[in-house]
């Protein structure tokens, strides 16, 4: 035990992609914890100087995947956070290769340097509900216990596989160690910036003909609740963290007051990838895969070993339409008046006509 | 068709488009007994001529008159009446009522219609744009497996209602072996070519139940592969029929409702027919036994005749990826007429319930799963004899 951390929470934690939005703020969101007392953020080499401001209590190694090994025990680290995945190929840098370089390969690396951590007895894994993947024969409703049918199309949903596959390893090899892995729906939120966030941001919004999935989304900052909780708390096993309740893809769209514009599936998918090459758009598979097939996830686990409940997924996105709400094209006024016109109009026809009789 | 069910049917009729003023005039001539006060402040703009007088009042069973002729009929009197009714006329009439009922007040008296409050179409219309609006702005809520009530009552039952109440006369019987509250499970036997049976049976409980539930039906993974009526079947509470989902549902109170012959039922020969295919591993059992669930089994007789199956063209249908290929007397032949259902005469009854509560601890015995599954299969079996019995000619009234 680290003098100075209290009984649970750990002395030195060691936060994984603190270059990206989700590191950046756990990062932070533990530094502002008293009972932690070290809070060291790992970075691969390239800059990322987006994040600064909300990183002057964390110490930043930029630091290869590669040479975390040494790292890990000279630092005595007592808790690792794993939140460098990327899920969705950026074609600026590198594509789908970079992509599952850094999801597969770097977690596979800072793995194996947490094995050779004498002291590290935490570990908590970003995961995604990507894991279940998708199918026709699926359940509706996913537990933490249901396994995917068939191998997922989408490379995130692979790499995802992966991952946890990496992680059953290490609980093997390392069963002192707390490991923990979230399952991660969708986060949204005002400030949340993300491929779904980006997608209904548009005003006109792709669908996928005949299919109205259900879908599921968890609030940036319940992720962040959770997460910290993960740290300072013991919570062994995997959980599903996803917002109660559902939206279909149909009235997201039409609560965010933009419009859908069905696609045919085929087209879709050679529209996706079409997309990927030519370098613009970060619409992969996965995306696909989730308008056609939905995914919704039992958060009861979560609910009883944290005592804590995301805010609903309708609350987490009545939040995001807050922020968002510049590109609305039709808006909840704008159609209370038009029922109010046709309403009016129609009794104004029918008084009329009967006047006139 | 009796009064009473007529009356409770005509609650549903929510408006989706605005018709046009005439035709809403002659339409909201239709006597509504449901809602008393409309009716009240919609006589008064009937003048006391011939139409008011064979018009049934809003309490008289006298409703089960051809609507067909009474809406005709309305249509035809509705614009000279009104030129003989005039404000006076309605004034006159209109005091005459509101003595009687003590709820027309001077609504129906005034001429300006644009705020008549309790003028029936005007609600009606002020509903229905309600609804579209709430649809357009996605103020509805669906639960985790995509069921959409609103959706389902509004619109999906409705036009199921026609089909079964009005083309296929169907008569139910044993409702009350359905429970009140609490999960059930619902089996029964499938048929048809077309799996309209469990749309009939769902549409048919939920109107004829004192509390008026939905059954959530399971359905094969054949229906959640296709776009669009994969949606249709969620929106209207079905899910893919896999033990997770059963359970699920049911360890929510639901009532489920599963055909557990599956496509064996609905493919088979119109020689075939009302002969119970194979119960398959009996999934439905296990679900029931974990969950302490009763099993209520319902035989439904008419629907092997809406789409006599003659033949089965097998490559065609290995072609299309399809569990069979139906030949009907009018399908494929008559294109897309072939897909009118045959109006047959339908029975349905729900047999008494049986429980499994103290089997609990024997969802995975075998023996205990077939000996069970048997028992519905013989009860729905016997129960379609003896239906069979009550209607000599399939087409019968």
């Amino acid at each position: 035990m680290t003098p100075g951390g209290t009984p649970g929470a750990p002395g030195v934690v060691v936060v994984t992609g603190v270059g990206r939005y989700l590191g950046a703020h756990v990062a932070a969101r533990l530094a502002a914890d008293p009972r932690i007392e070290r809070v060291i953020g790992v970075d691969p080499p390239e800059p990322g100087a987006e994040f600064t401001d909300l990183l002057d209590r964390v110490e930043r190694i930029r630091v290869d995947a590669g040479s975390l090994g040494g790292l890990l025990a000279d630092l005595e680290v007592d808790a690792v956070v794993h939140l460098a995945l990327v899920s969705a190929p950026d074609q600026q840098h590198g594509g789908r290769s970079a992509m599952k370089e850094q999801n597969v390969i770097g977690t596979m690396q800072l793995l194996a340097a947490c094995q050779r951590a004498p002291r590290l007895r935490k570990l908590v894994v970003r995961s995604s509900t990507a894991a279940y993947g998708a199918s026709f024969r699926d359940p509706a409703v996913f537990t933490e216990e249901t396994e995917p049918r068939e191998v997922p199309r989408g490379g995130f949903a692979r790499d995802i596989l992966d991952i946890e596959a990496y992680v059953r390893g290490f609980r093997r090899r390392r069963p002192d160690v707390t490991a923990t892995v979230l399952r991660f729906a969708p986060f949204i939120g005002s400030t949340a910036d993300t491929t779904l966030t980006r997608y209904f941001s548009q005003p006109v919004v792709p669908t996928v003909f005949g299919r109205d999935p259900r879908l599921q989304f968890l609030h940036f900052d319940d992720a962040l609740e959770v997460l910290h909780r993960s740290i300072v708390e013991d919570h062994p096993g995997t959980y599903n963290v996803a917002g109660p309740g559902v939206l279909s893809l149909s009235q997201a769209i039409r609560r965010a007051g933009r419009v859908a514009v069905p696609v045919l599936e085929p087209g879709l998918s050679g529209a996706a990838a079409l997309a990927r090459n030519l370098g613009f758009g970060r619409y992969g598979l996965d995306q696909v895969d989730l308008f056609v097939h939905g995914r919704v996830v039992d958060t009861s686990r979560l609910e009883r070993e944290y005592g804590f409940t995301p805010r609903s997924t309708a609350a987490a996105f009545d939040d995001f339409i807050r922020a968002h709400h510049g590109g609305v094209v039709v808006s909840r006024d704008q159609l209370a008046a038009a029922e109010r016109l046709v309403l009016d109009g129609i009794r104004q026809v029918r008084a009329a006509v009967r006047e006139r009789s | 068709m009796s009064g009473p069910e007529e009356r409770r049917d005509r609650r549903y009729d929510v408006p989706l488009t605005v018709a046009d003023p005439g035709a809403a005039r002659a339409n909201g001539h239709r006597p509504a007994p449901d809602e008393p006060d409309t009716a009240a402040t919609d006589e008064p703009v009937l003048p006391a001529t011939a139409a008011t007088a064979d018009r049934p009042g809003p309490d008289e069973p006298a409703a089960d008159k051809s609507r067909a002729a009474d809406a005709d009929r309305s249509g035809r009197d509705e614009p000279a009446a009104d030129e003989s009714a005039g404000p006076t006329a309605g004034g006159r009439t209109g005091g005459g009522q509101g003595g009687g009922d003590g709820r027309d007040g001077g609504a129906g008296q005034g001429p300006a219609v644009p705020d008549r409050p309790g003028d029936h179409w005007d609600r009606k219309v002020a509903k229905g744009l309600a609804f579209l609006r709430r649809r357009l702005a996605g103020d509805y809520e669906v639960d985790e497996f995509g069921f959409d009530p609103e959706l389902t009552s509004a619109v999906f039952h409705p036009l199921l209602r026609v089909l079964y109440r009005d083309w296929f006369r169907t008569e139910v019987t044993g409702i009350e072996n359905v429970p009140t509250d609490g999960a059930g499970l619902v089996v029964g036997n499938h048929s048809g070519t077309v799996a309209l049976d469990a749309l009939i049976l769902s549409a048919a409980l939920h109107d004829q139940h004192p509390a008026h539930r939905y059954l959530r039906l399971l359905g094969a993974d054949l229906v959640f592969r296709m776009p669009v009526v994969s949606e249709l079947a969620r929106k209207s509470g079905g899910t893919v029929a896999c033990n997770p989902d059963a359970e699920r549902l049911l360890g929510n109170g639901e009532l489920v409702g599963v055909f557990p012959e599956g496509f064996k039922g609905i493919g088979k020969l119109y020689s075939e027919r009302y002969k119970l295919q194979r119960f398959g591993r009996g999934g439905f059992v296990s679900a029931a036994l974990r969950t302490g669930t009763p099993i209520v089994p319902v035989a439904i007789v008419g629907g092997e005749e809406i789409y006599p199956m003659l033949a089965d063209i097998k490559p065609l249908a290995r072609l299309l990826k399809l569990p069979y290929f139906p030949v009907t007397p009018t399908f494929p032949w008559l294109g897309p007429l072939g897909m009118v259902p045959l109006p047959s005469k339908w029975l349905i009854e729900f047999c008494p319930p049986i429980p499994t509560a103290h089997l609990t601890d024997s969802a995975d015995d075998p023996l205990v799963v077939f000996n069970l599954a048997d028992q519905v299969r013989e009860t729905i079996q016997q129960t379609l004899h003896k239906l069979l019995e009550r209607r000599p000619d399939p087409f019968g009234p």
